[in-house]
Formats: C-alpha cells, structure tokens, sequence
C-alpha cells in the first residue's frame, strides 16, 4: 500500500516536470516579454538592461532550471501587467475559484447520483426521461449559452440574483469566503450551476448506466432471494458498487471543472484564476499564462493521486490486490 | 400424509417477446415433503432454473407467473404482494444459486452480509447476530469462523464462497431450500462436500430441498425424489431409484442411458440424438417428438398429460394404452 502510494508520488511528479518543461518553453517561443512591458521608445540599451536583470540572456538550461527551482517553491516570477509576484496574484484568486469549483462539483455529484439513481430504478417514469432529455441539454449546450441564458432569465427578466462578481466576501486569514454572507451564496449559484451542469449530466447518465448494470448482477440477484429490502438492496448493495467507476470520473473531473472555470468566470466576471488567466492572454502575461498552467496541472494530478488512494478505500478487492502486486 | 412443504401446480410461465409470447414453463406440477430433497434435472433451457425462480418470486420482467397456484405449507405465495414475499424469501425459502463467486456483493464483509439477512428476517441484536452468523459459517463448514467472519468474498475459494452462500440461504431457518445448480462451478473434489452438505443440513434441519441441476450424478447421490424436465415440462417424476433404474419417458431413458459407466468399454459417449426445441419453435404434440425413436402418430398430434404408473408419473403416449395396474 505505501510502496503503491509512493510510486504513483513519483509518476506525479514526473508529470510535474513534464508540465514544467511545457510551461517554461511558453517564455522562449510566446514572443519577446521585454516587448511587452516597455514602451515604444525604450531604447536599446535599457532593453538589454531589462533582460539582464530578467535573467533572459542565461542559457536555455540554467533558466529552466532557475524556473524549475523557483516553481517548486511556489515562485513564478511577475506580472508583466500588474508588476506583482504572480503567486501572490494566483493565491488571492485561488479562494473565488475552488470555492466556485468545489460548489459545482459538489452540485453535480449530488444532483447527478440522485438523478442517475432515480432514472435506473424508476426507468420507463416520465421523470426518468425528462432527467434524459435535460441532461441532453447539458451534454450538448455550451457552458457560456448557459450562463448567458441563465443572467437574461435570473438577473435581467426576473432580477432574482446578481449578473456578475461574488457579491460580499468575508476575509479569513488568506482566505476569502463568499459562503458567509447572503449576497455571496446568491452570487454563487447561478455560477455554479453553470459550472457543474456539464459534470452533473455525465455522473447522472455514468450512475444511471451503471446502477442498471450491477442491477443486473448476480449479487444483487441473490440479495433478493435473501429478502432484504429494497432499500437495503438499492442503497446498501447497489449504490455503493455504482459509486466506484462514479469517484473516479467526478475526482477526475474535478480537475477540468477548474480548468472550465475559466468560461464560466468570464462570462459571469467571477475573480478567481480563470477571468486572470484571461486576461493575461489578452495581455501576453506569459509569467501568469506559465503559473496557471502549473497550478491546475498540479490540481489535476493531486487529484489522480487521490483518486487511486480512495479506490483501495472503496473497494477492498484493491487493497490486497495493491498489496500483493507491489 | 402430511401436507407438502412446497405444492407447484399447473405452473405456467410465460416471457413476453417481441415475436409474441413464449411460454418457458407450461404446466409443471410438484410436491416437496418437509425433509425430502427433490432433484429437478434437464438440458440447459428446460425450465429448471425460471421454475426455481418462479417459486421464490423471482422472475425477472418481462417473465411472469401466467397460471397455476404455488403453495408453501398451505399458503398460496404465487400471488402475494411484493413486501409480503419479500418477507417470505430469505426467511422461509432460501435460494442457492449457481456461481458462489458472483453471489456475494464483493465491498462488504460476509460478517455483515450474513448479519443484515438476519437483522432483516429475525429479530436479534447486532452482537446476537453475529453470534449465530459464527455458528452459521461453523455449521457449513469454514474453518475459524471467528475469523473469517470478517473476510471479504474474494479472500474465500470457490468451495469456502458456496459455504457462505449456504450460510446465508439458511440463516433464518427456512422451511425450503432451493438449490440452483449450487455445485456447477465448483471443482469436482468441492462438489461432493458441497452435496453432502446441503443432505446433511436438509436432513438436520428437516427443510425441503429441491434441487436443480443437469448433473444426474449429484440427483443419484443427494435427491429422494427426480424430476426430469423437458422443454417447460415434467416428462417424468418419482423417486430416484425407480427413475434412475427404470425410467419410463423415452427422454428420461435417453438421459440415464447417457451417463457413462466405469465398467462401460464404450468407445463413444451415449447422446440423444437432436437438440431441444427452441421456445419459439416447440413442435405440437408431445414436445419430444423430433427426437423421439418410438414416437407415433398421435404424438405429433396431441399433448400428452402426465399419468400415474406406479410409484412414477410420466407424460408419453407410450403408455396410454396400457392400463395403469399392470406399468407398475
């Protein structure tokens, strides 16, 4: 188990610096940053200057080395356009955007299991194809039509919620919480609904197919001849052996949830990672560009890591399966 | 006599298709005395399984019971509410099935399976429960219950799995047991324990058995009873010694003549010559017929009924024109 742990540690970390490799070679082929901060009549001189005191004149190695070095410790250089450390820039975002990631997903894994659940048990119901044909919808509709057409319901026509921002935040330590005032619950619904939408279709149509195929199994076959409810044996028995393949794509898909926030904080001017990450495209900001890039990567493979660890949990087959091939 | 544990009559069942109708059971009738063990053997597809099925109300849709009564010591179970023979199955009727891998849910413990199927029929504590689950994989046979109680499904073989399975089927003291063909996937050395088993705790315990399978040896070993099934019918049923040595039906004489002798320097293995009709395609008349040596006019015409003979009962026309008094 631990030497398991530790092997997928270290895969972990040779995606890491895959990524880096990535993300540093941005800097050397996204166009000359010095271009980009000075003015049209810096001259010459003061531009060399600049890229000196960059470290841009270095060798390719020493800089991805310097880059590698400093990104492990959570330094990624600064803004071009705001002239800030970007790790500072990233963090103070950080809170808008996992707060939004972790609403939708958790949205979506609720809204989506009950969905899913509902429609493999009560199958041929009209409830049971409505949740069809929405999660049809879901699949199809790109994210920001949705948000667009949920600002013009919700906001325009019936002035329920607020258009755009996280309303009021409250400040705890680092950290900014919109979950703690009125206007900011408000403000994360609309969002978050947009966010999770996509994810609540694909775990209610996973669920669903799912739930029908260890329906058919012979284990639970046998659990009704042993006279056990049906709710012991929907819930007890046939839930917990959907929920397997359901952990593995919703910890997966946490990771593009984050990714995808960046449309959905664009359209509803959100201020986390993904409305800066925008920005600074527009602004050729490769330094934040380079960071975002490593933030979500490390998200993304974080979550894999879990996703393997609580595998063995949910499944006992895996633990000694784990321990003995390792 | 005393009244049967299990009573089948005139059983019908009838899957609905997109071709029409097929009728997978047609007419089926059977008695199961308290303590007796009633093999019921035939090819793959006659019906022994879906009758198993039928009994414990486990018919899948779109099968349905579509006539004929079902009596468990006297109470009609066939038409019951679904709550009222959910309480029924597991508790008065235990079911066996085949493969003892895929039978036990394979993220709980079989501690705790055990102890929710008696949480569910019998009114006890936790601690009390698991008390008798102990005293449960003891009597079926696992080694150290005390430990393996806590087991997952995939730490037992085979065999040990069919144990548990057993265990669970017998947990509430069911007054029926049915046995789906519980030896099928097992090795063959596992086999006999798991025969001689599921004997030794019908005769203990006094509970009916039947016992569905395709292997005539284990019904030779284990039944007091057979039922030879062919095509959704009994072509033949009586007790295991007088079928085995003197069966009646030409198929019933087809499937003992079939199982190899050890003395027998036959090169080849005896079959019956044809396969079994499909549902779709059951011929009229006598459903053997096609494949029948002695079959007759009428038997391409008319179905026919069972009839006594002796201590058997036979559905062939080969013996409608011999009176009853001298079969036997």
């Amino acid at each position: 188990m631990l030497a398991f742990t530790l092997r997928r540690a270290i895969q972990a970390i040779g995606v890491m610096i895959a990524v880096g490799v990535i993300s540093f070679s941005m800097f050397r082929f996204a166009g000359d940053p010095v271009n980009q901060m000075v003015g049209m009549d810096t001259s010459g001189a003061e531009r060399a200057a600049i890229r000196k005191s960059l470290g841009l004149d270095d060798p390719v190695i020493v800089q991805f080395g310097r880059y590698v070095g400093n990104a492990a410790q959570f330094k990624f250089g600064v803004s071009y356009q705001f002239r800030l450390p970007v790790t500072n820039l990233l963090m103070e975002r950080m809170p808008a955007t996992l707060e939004l990631a972790i609403c939708a997903t958790i949205f979506a894994m609720v809204s989506g299991i009950l969905m899913g659940v509902y429609s493999a048990l009560r199958r041929d119901s009209w409830l049971a194809h409505a949740f069809q044909a929405v999660s049809l919808i879901g699949i199809s509709l790109p994210t920001f039509l949705i948000g667009i057409l949920m600002i013009y319901l919700f906001s325009v026509t019936l002035g329920w919620l607020p258009s755009f921002g996280r309303g009021d935040v409250v400040h705890i330590g680092w950290w900014t919480t919109g979950l703690l005032t009125w206007s900011g619950l408000k403000a994360l619904i609309m969002p978050s609904i947009t966010l999770g939408l996509f994810q609540m279709t694909l775990i209610m149509r996973l669920v669903r197919a799912e739930m029908l195929e260890v329906l058919r199994t012979d284990y639970i076959r046998f659990a009704r001849a042993r006279g056990l409810t049906t709710r012991a044996i929907h819930f007890g028995h046939a839930l917990r052996n959907t929920l397997v393949p359901v952990i593995t794509v919703a910890g997966l898909q946490f990771g593009s949830v984050i990714a995808f926030a960046i449309i959905t904080e664009t359209v509803f001017q959100w201020p986390g990672m993904g409305l800066l990450f925008v920005q600074a495209v527009q602004n050729v900001d490769i330094p934040i560009m380079a960071a975002y890039l490593m933030m979500v990567s490390l998200i993304f493979v974080t979550i894999n890591l879990v996703v393997d660890i609580l595998y063995t949990i949910v499944d006992p087959r895996l633990r000694s399966t784990v321990s003995r091939a390792h | 006599m005393t009244e049967p544990v299990l009573s089948v009559r005139n059983l019908q069942v009838e899957f609905a298709s997109r071709r029409g109708t097929l009728r997978a059971i047609d007419g089926v009738s059977f008695d199961i005395a308290k303590g007796e063990v009633l093999g019921v053997v035939g090819e793959s597809g006659a019906g022994k399984s879906v009758t198993g099925l039928s009994v414990i109300g486990l018919i899948d849709p779109p099968g349905r019971i579509a006539g004929g009564e079902i009596h468990l010591a006297g109470l009609r179970i066939d038409n019951l509410p679904p709550e009222e023979m959910r309480r029924i199955r597991g508790k008065r009727i235990g079911m066996i099935f085949q493969d003892p891998l895929t039978s036990l849910n394979p993220l709980y413990r079989v501690g705790d399976q055990i102890v929710e199927t008696i949480r569910t029929h019998l009114n006890l504590s936790e601690q009390a429960a698991r008390r008798r689950a102990i005293d449960l994989l003891a009597e079926v046979g696992i080694p150290a219950p005390e430990k393996r109680i806590d087991g997952y499904p995939h730490e037992f073989s085979g065999g040990m799995r069919q144990r548990v399975v057993i265990a669970l089927a017998i947990c509430a003291e069911p007054e029926l047991i049915i046995a789906d063909e519980p030896t099928t996937a097992l090795d063959v050395s596992v086999q006999a324990q798991i025969i001689s088993l599921i004997k030794r705790l019908g005769r203990d315990h006094g509970t009916a058995v039947m016992l569905v399978t395709h292997d005539m040896g284990v019904i030779a070993e284990t039944s007091d009873r057979v039922a030879v099934m062919y095509a959704g019918r009994v072509a033949e049923i009586g007790p295991v010694q007088d079928v085995v040595r003197n069966p009646l039906h030409p198929y019933a004489k087809g499937l003992m003549g079939a199982i190899p002798t050890l003395a027998g320097d036959d090169k080849r293995l005896v079959q019956i010559p044809g396969s079994m009709p499909r549902l779709s395609a059951i011929p009229r008349g006598c459903s053997f017929n096609p494949r029948c040596a002695s079959a007759f006019d009428r038997c391409r015409v008319d179905r026919p009924e069972p009839q006594s003979r002796g201590t058997q009962s036979v559905a062939c026309h080969l013996y409608d024109s011999v009176p009853a008094e001298t079969a036997a």
